[in-house]
């Protein structure tokens, strides 16, 4: 109950917040005040971690060190007795967008979460104020071949367009095992027609028949611009919007994340991408990945991981809380992710879900903070611009009050671009102004209310 | 139920009036209060009318030799009211069937009676999913709608109206609300192409807004596709396969515009981005949180077409739901969308979508007026900014001479006198409002 409360309330200053952005003169002039953080614990999770200082020019980290001198200007933080991590990275959610499934049909390529970002979805400040700063949003896992992703940023109070983080490359989900095939035993409706397909070996032969298709579209175009460029009158092709993404993943355009449970599925599609050339981004879920972490290794595919949840359906009993350890210490690049979708209650702690890896298998506090910073960022191919404290870096950065691996610790300030997006203290004062601006709203209805009762009913 | 209270205020109209007496071609009204929109309103006037047009307007203009005079002192004389959305004049959607594999899989709807034999499931955008690109409004008009006369009686002399549909469902027309024939009432044939996001009727793909916004993406490629196809066959068809002749897409390349549904921020933010990616001009209807995302409508380049059907707080609603900041605001701040888009420029209208009567629009729009909006720039959102968004400008929407004689004449101010209006012009024909119905309650018209 108490918690409800809380979630209540946090949502009231949440749309209040939005509401009225700070603005300090800076900002107004276009210029980003320049900020330094003293004194503080810096977890920068490429350079070891110290007692120094950190200076933001410009949105981004200008300089990191024990001794840092102040840009003219700046805005000091004292930051003794706090800790600053890099912001995290959710490689798997399905927050802040109005539709995860184009369950219709088996390969959705055509379709892209970008298309239906909400960029007022409350899990976007949820995620914030746990100290996400940057969440990787898939397509739902209805598809062998699922629509495109995108990397979206918590700026808060963004627009949807202001919300996509654009320097990341693009990337689409894959799904195997029991979600793509269910949708092809049964399907509610009176008239519905059973998609195919409705197996394990289905799932493997819809991917494979796409990228056939892929490398045949490649292929008219091909023979189109000789046949052009020979100056023959020739009708060009038409441009399939469901072939072309995957013919950007056979030119290693184009990130694959693959949702997969169980070791014989991973391995099925290892062998399926090395048949055709390219290389899988990451394994999604991956609960099974312990059992085939060597293969994972030598074909190069990064794997995000749940830290220790299983048992919801039959693939996946057969996980371990040890699978993100097993997978490190055999050479895999490892993520944790929280698959949050609109509630993202996982995002709001992804600093314990880490802290489990140290639990379980004995990850060095460093290595398991990298499962939720700069191994994500390396996963999506973002990591020259975020995961890490470096200068140069984009100022995505989260202030906690002690070590982020303890469970008390707590989120107090985030930054994105060198903007502050989330404060506690203001948070908590914007709750009250919020509750005060209801108030008034509730008031005036209940005036006019009362102003228009003599009239009319309204027919 | 809504048909039920049409022909209820029906049986009270029809005795009175409505049924225009055969108009002289020559009409003036004179000394009266003349609002022309397009320019200065001219305190005491004429308005000479000619064979459907209006010849001239003036302070100081003596009505022609052996014109029909109208005495205007008192009266008000505004461009006649345009419906920017509307579904007046075209027959009634067929009543939805059940729609398999649909959002939440599908609800198998109870009772509905099934019409025709069940839709094709769509496999893809190749399907052409609910799209019906070829059908026109302006050729399914019915001069005979039994809402015509009720939607002249509020002021209205013409209306936007578009097919009903799926998610392409086909091309609106400007027509005039009267006329005995069809073809006369068709002022312009095609005023823009009607999208939807819901996939209503259809089985299969697209059942999610991602992917109807992928079919739309993927329509419009096909279409640019076709039509380059196509011309290079005409040019020289001599060993080249000859593109198939594909109506859905012919219909889409015939598009001037479209118009997309839109009420939140977020909707409006989408579908302004998707209009651009498109590369069509685009209205967007309904726009309840325009008073929100007025600047972003501007950069846009969109019009809107407003629904004035405003939030207002749900019958007996149970005291113990608390409702959240953005209902309760959205509430209040809702009738002052008209004022943040004058304010940034974004060209607007109003629909009458989700009215229960016409006659309510201008008691909708004085609420928008008691909240600031000036009154010059409703009338002109109920005129002639309709018929500029739309392209008919130049014909319709103002009191100017050469334009058509669409007119609604008015004891006093349109929004200080509701119910006042006294005669309505269409085509320089006049029709008299039929005498106000006794209210309905809800409930009444199912004794």
């Amino acid at each position: 109950m108490r918690m409800k409360t809380g979630v209540i309330l946090l949502c009231g200053a949440v749309a209040l917040l939005a509401q009225q952005p700070r603005q300090t003169l800076g900002q107004a002039l276009g210029k980003k005040q320049p900020i330094l953080i003293q004194n503080a614990t810096i977890h920068t999770v490429a350079k070891g971690t110290f007692v120094g200082s950190l200076s933001i020019v410009d949105g981004k980290i200008a300089e990191v060190g024990e001794k840092v001198l102040a840009p003219a200007g700046a805005k000091i933080i004292n930051g003794s007795g706090k800790h600053v991590i890099p912001g995290m990275i959710d490689c798997h959610t399905h927050i802040a967008v109005d539709a995860i499934n184009e369950g219709s049909v088996s390969v959705s390529s055509m379709t892209g979460v970008g298309d239906v970002v909400n960029a007022e979805q409350k899990s976007i400040y949820y995620a914030l104020a746990g100290g996400v700063t940057t969440a990787n949003v898939l397509h739902g896992s209805a598809n062998s071949i699922g629509g495109l992703n995108v990397v979206l940023k918590m700026r808060w109070g963004k627009d949807a367009t202001g919300l996509v983080m654009a320097e990341a490359p693009p990337g689409i989900k894959f799904a195997l095992g029991e979600n793509p095939k269910r949708q092809g035993m049964a399907q509610q409706g009176s008239n519905a027609v059973r998609r195919y397909p409705g197996t394990r070996m289905g799932v493997e032969d819809v991917i494979r028949q796409a990228f056939v298709d892929a490398r045949a579209y490649r292929q008219q175009w091909k023979s189109y611009e000789e046949r052009k460029a020979r100056g023959e009158n020739v009708l060009p092709p038409r441009r399939d919007l469901k072939l072309e993404p995957l013919v950007e993943v056979l030119e290693g355009k184009r990130l694959v994340h693959a949702h997969s449970y169980r070791a014989d599925e991973i391995l099925m599609l290892i062998r399926l991408a090395e048949e055709f050339g390219f290389r899988i981004a990451t394994l999604q879920h991956v609960l099974e990945g312990y059992k085939v972490a060597k293969e994972i290794a030598a074909h190069g595919a990064g794997a995000s991981t749940f830290s220790d949840w299983w048992s919801y359906k039959m693939e996946a009993y057969d996980a371990i809380p040890y699978n993100a350890a097993v997978l490190h210490e055999k050479g895999v690049l490892v993520s944790i992710n929280s698959d949050d979708a609109s509630g993202a209650e996982i995002m709001r702690r992804m600093n314990t879900e880490a802290a489990k890896a140290v639990k379980y298998g004995g990850v060095s506090d460093n290595d398991a903070l990298a499962m939720v910073t700069l191994n994500p960022a390396k996963q999506l191919g973002i990591d020259k611009y975020v995961g890490s404290i470096e200068a140069g870096k984009h100022a995505d950065l989260v202030i906690y009050d002690r070590d982020p691996l303890s469970i008390y610790s707590r989120v107090e300030k985030v930054f994105i671009d060198g903007e502050e997006y989330f404060d506690r203290e203001s948070d908590a004062t914007g709750r009250s102004r919020f509750e005060a601006e209801k108030k008034g709203l509730l008031e005036k209805e209940k005036i006019d209310e009362k102003q228009r009762a003599p009239a009319r009913r309204p027919s | 139920m809504r048909r039920a209270i049409w022909s209820f205020f029906l049986c009270l109209g029809l005795t009175g009036a409505g049924v225009a007496a055969e108009t002289p071609s020559l009409v003036a009204i004179r000394d009266a209060r003349i609002v022309t929109v397009s320019g200065a309103t001219i305190e005491k006037g004429t308005v000479v009318i000619a064979d459907g047009l209006i010849r001239e307007i003036g302070e100081s203009v003596a009505p022609p030799a052996g014109a029909w005079i109208i005495e205007g002192a008192g009266l008000t004389v505004y461009p006649g009211l345009i419906d920017g959305f509307s579904a007046w004049a075209q027959p009634a959607p067929p009543a939805a069937g059940p729609t398999p594999g649909g959002r939440g899989g599908g609800g198998a709807g109870a009772g509905g009676a099934p019409s025709g034999p069940p839709p094709q499931r769509s496999w893809g955008p190749e399907d052409r999913p609910g799209t019906t690109s070829w059908v026109k409004a302006a050729d399914q008009v019915d001069p005979n709608d039994r809402r015509l006369e009720a939607a002249r009686s509020a002021g209205f002399t013409t209306a936007v109206t578009f097919p009903a549909g799926s998610l392409v469902s086909g091309h609106g027309a400007v027509v005039n609300l009267a006329g005995a024939t069809a073809g006369e009432m068709v002022v312009h044939p095609s005023a823009g192409l009607r999208l939807e996001l819901n996939a209503r009727g259809v089985s299969g793909f697209p059942n999610s807004l991602m992917g109807v916004i992928a079919y739309f993406r993927q329509l419009w490629l096909d279409a640019g596709h076709y039509r380059q196809v196509k011309e290079m066959y005409e040019k020289n068809p001599a060993g080249l396969a000859r593109p198939a002749y594909d109506r859905a897409l012919e219909g889409v390349l015939e598009a001037t515009r479209v118009v997309l549904p839109a009420g939140s921020r977020v909707e409006l933010e989408r579908m302004a981005n998707l209009a651009s990616e498109l590369k069509m001009p685009a209205i967007l209807r309904g726009g309840h949180e325009a008073y929100r995302a007025a600047d972003l409508l501007k950069s846009a380049g969109v019009s809107v077409v407003l629904n004035v059907k405003w939030p207002t707080k749900p019958r007996d609603l149970d005291p113990q739901v608390e409702e959240s900041f953005r209902t309760l605001e959205l509430r209040d701040k809702a009738p002052t969308s008209p004022i943040a888009l004058a304010a940034a420029g974004v060209p607007f209208a109003f629909t009458s979508e989700g009215l229960d009567t016409p006659r309510e629009m201008l008691t909708a729009v004085k609420k928008s007026i008691d909240r600031g909006l000036s009154r010059e720039a409703a009338i002109r959102a109920l005129t002639l900014d309709a018929a500029r968004i739309y392209g008919v400008d130049g014909r319709l929407g103002s009191i100017e001479a050469g334009k058509i004689a669409n007119l609604v004449v008015v004891k006093g101010d349109l929004f200080d006198s509701l119910g006042r209006i006294q005669m309505i012009f269409i085509d320089g024909k006049k029709f008299e409002p039929a005498p106000e119905a006794a209210p309905v309650r809800r409930g009444e018209e199912t004794r």
